[in-house]
Parts: C-alpha cells; sequence; structure tokens
C-alpha cells in the first residue's frame, strides 16, 4: 500500500547549527538534509548560517562552501557546476533541481536541501539512483539497425528527421523529474518513470532505429509506461527546461496509431 | 559502527533484472483510451441528462413514465448509464494500481469489477422497466 508517512527510521530530527562569523552582513541560513549509514541514527536537519558576500551565487556554491570551511563531513555529489552533468540534482526549496544552476537569491528565507525524494539515500545528499539506472538499462537507449550503415560514411539523417530529436537529446539523465513524480513513488518498481520513457521516446523517433514496433511493445503496459497519470511534474521541474510529459503523451499515441 | 547496523541484503537479483521484470504486459492502450472516450462520451450524455431532468422537475408520475418510454430517451438513458458505470470502473482501476499492491490488488480490482457490474445492471434494469412500463396516460 501507498505510504503516508514516513517509517520510524525515516522521521527527521533537528540537528546542529553552524552560525556565521561574527560581522557577516548578509547571513542566510541554509537547512539540509543530514543521514550517515555508519551511526544507525535518524536523519536530522542541520542548519548552515552562511555569509552570502562570502560565496558564490548559486546553491552549489553554498555547499561547496560548507564542505570547504564549515563542514567536511557534508556528501553531495557534484562536478562540472554548469548543468551538463547532472551530479548535483537535489530538492532545494521543495523543488527538484540541480544546485549548480539554482541562484541562492531566488529563494527567500531559509535555502531547504533535501535528496531528490523517495530514493535509498546513500548518505546525506546522495540518492541511490541505480534502480533508476538499470530501468533506463532496460529501454535499451542505442541505436539498434539491421541494415548496415554505408561502408564509408555514417547513417546519414534529413535535417527534418534530425529535428524530431530536439527536446530529447537534451537530457543530462539528473533523474530530477522521476524522482519528482508521484506514479514513480507510489510504483516506481514497475513504472518506468518519466526521465526513463523521455529516453526511449528519443529512440523510437529516431529515423535511423529500425526497432520502433519492439520498443513500442515492450512499452505497452498498465505500470510500465501508463501509471503515466499525466502529473506533469516532471515537465515542470526539469533543469533543463525539457518536456517529458509531452514525450510519454507521443508513445501512448503511436501505440493507439499502430491498432487502426 | 556495531554488528546490529550490518544491513540484511534479502534480494541479491541485479537491478537489470528487477526493472525488466516480468516483462511487458502488451497492454494497457485500450484502456487509456476507452477511459478517455468514455468520458468525452459523457459529457454531452450527462447535458442532455440534466437539461431533461430540469423540464420534469415537479412533473407528474405519468409525465415521467410517458418521457422515459420515448426510444430516443431511453436509448440515451441507457447509454448513459452504460457509459457512466464503465467509465467509474475504468477510473476507479487506476486508483487502485496507483494505491493498492501485492496481495490485496487483485482481489481489490475484482472487487470493483463485480460492484461496477452490479450497480451498472442495477441502473440499466431500472431505465428498462421505465421504458418498458405501460403508459398510465389516460386514453393511451
Amino acid at each position: 500500500m501507498v505510504e503516508f508517512s514516513l517509517p520510524k527510521n525515516s522521521t527527521i530530527g533537528k540537528g546542529r547549527t553552524f552560525p556565521a562569523a561574527p560581522g557577516a552582513k548578509n547571513v542566510k541560513p541554509f537547512r539540509i538534509y543530514r543521514w550517515n549509514p555508519d551511526d544507525g541514527a535518524n536523519p536530522v536537519v542541520d542548519t548552515y548560517e552562511l555569509d552570502l558576500d562570502a560565496i558564490g551565487p548559486m546553491v552549489l556554491d553554498a555547499l561547496i562552501h560548507i564542505k570547504n570551511n564549515v563542514d567536511t563531513t557534508l556528501t553531495f555529489r557534484r562536478s562540472c557546476r554548469e548543468g551538463i552533468c547532472g551530479s548535483c540534482a537535489m530538492n532545494i526549496d521543495g523543488e527538484n533541481t540541480l544546485a549548480c544552476l539554482k541562484p541562492i537569491r531566488d529563494v527567500k528565507d531559509a535555502v531547504s536541501i533535501y535528496p531528490l525524494p523517495h530514493m535509498p539515500v546513500v548518505k546525506d545528499l546522495v540518492p541511490d539512483l541505480n534502480g533508476a539506472y538499470a530501468q533506463l538499462r532496460s529501454i535499451e537507449p542505442w541505436l539498434k539497425a539491421d541494415t548496415a550503415p554505408p561502408p564509408d560514411s555514417e547513417r546519414r539523417q534529413s535535417i527534418e528527421e534530425r529535428e524530431k530529436l530536439d527536446g530529447m537529446w537534451e537530457c543530462i539523465l539528473c533523474f530530477c523529474c522521476t524522482t519528482s513524480c508521484p506514479s514513480y513513488w507510489w510504483n516506481g518498481d514497475r513504472y518506468l518513470g518519466p526521465a526513463t520513457l523521455l529516453a526511449a521516446y528519443r529512440w523510437i523517433a529516431d529515423s535511423r532505429d529500425e526497432h520502433t514496433g519492439d520498443r513500442l511493445d515492450a512499452l505497452e503496459d498498465p505500470l510500465k509506461l501508463y501509471a503515466c497519470r499525466t502529473i506533469m511534474n516532471c515537465t515542470q521541474t526539469c533543469p533543463k527546461g525539457l518536456n517529458p510529459a509531452k514525450a510519454i503523451a507521443r508513445i501512448k499515441e503511436l501505440q493507439l496509431e499502430r491498432k487502426v | 559502527m556495531n554488528a546490529s547496523h550490518t544491513p540484511r541484503i534479502d534480494v541479491m537479483r541485479s537491478q537489470l533484472g528487477r526493472a525488466r521484470g516480468l516483462g511487458s504486459a502488451k497492454t494497457g492502450v485500450d484502456h487509456w483510451w476507452l477511459e478517455r472516450m468514455s468520458a468525452v462520451a459523457l459529457v454531452p450524455l450527462s447535458g442532455w441528462f440534466v437539461l431533461q431532468v430540469l423540464r420534469l422537475a415537479g412533473a407528474e408520475q405519468q409525465d415521467v413514465v410517458e418521457w422515459g418510454g420515448k426510444p430516443a430517451n431511453a436509448s440515451m438513458l441507457l447509454a448513459l448509464m452504460i457509459l457512466t458505470f464503465y467509465h467509474m470502473q475504468l477510473g476507479l482501476q487506476v486508483i487502485i494500481d496507483d494505491y493498492v499492491h501485492g496481495k490485496a490488488h487483485l482481489p481489490a480490482s475484482l472487487l470493483l469489477k463485480g460492484a461496477a457490474l452490479l450497480i451498472g445492471l442495477f441502473a440499466v434494469i431500472a431505465v428498462l422497466k421505465l421504458a418498458l412500463a405501460p403508459s398510465t396516460k389516460a386514453g393511451a
């Protein structure tokens, strides 16, 4: 059954407070989810008061500042710091986004930071995405064609065919959308989630791919695909401005189209 | 770290094996499409029904019997009843799929189908009874 309250070992307690340096003028509190698998204790929310004049403009700058200067135990993923690697996906101010693309000034009052929702937590802000990665692999996100490519060149696409992939190739697989989706929260073991379905449609829409029908077959399932209830959280939260809900709708349309 | 914190691993199947699961059921598009089509069909049917009820408000029973006895009205009423309870069953099934997991899923689905069928039959019989009732109007 669906769970409406947190399990006992996930209820969040009050954590420590790290005050800003004396004399700091532009202070903003950051309330950050902390959980350590090694101490057997429940998660807590620690408060870090930071001087905004001393750090960069993005939430990721604040996290890196904390790690370097305040509390080295804070654990999070980050890499490119420019919205292309998808590592720093987390829930900031109640919305899934990339810490490196989220300006601190967009958040009024305290900045609350939690890991991506409804995934197992590895530590602090690091979620376990192995299940979501395996779901992505299950839709075989690579070109499948039986016709051999021309011996002296790549497989060619017209400009119009290539344009059909716009809005999909840009996905960086941060899984902000998938972890924002209530259908994925309730049925994440079977529903593939918006990120994986966007990737699936990216290959369905690819003119060079010759297994379109097999791909549609593999998705035609009450939960794998049709657990999408068009809630649209995916499209609203995507930090890259993509529209997974539209890709899911297109898959449904194609499954209908081939029946008549 | 003491021994009690060592996590007990009771699923060793690979993540890919779990993600592929039992494969695709090769169904789902019909349920999705019929839910939407029945919703669209119910818009004019329900509008018609509301207008008719407003028109008949306060009417004598024999006027209502005569109204329900007309084949056109009876057909519209039957279509409304069948589609309403069909649509209800499709919609509630979605809620069961979302919120009822594991062993409770099948009995919940069967209970829903049985209840929708019985209530729908009840409504259909009621419409038929009205449609086939002898007119009580004097001289009919």
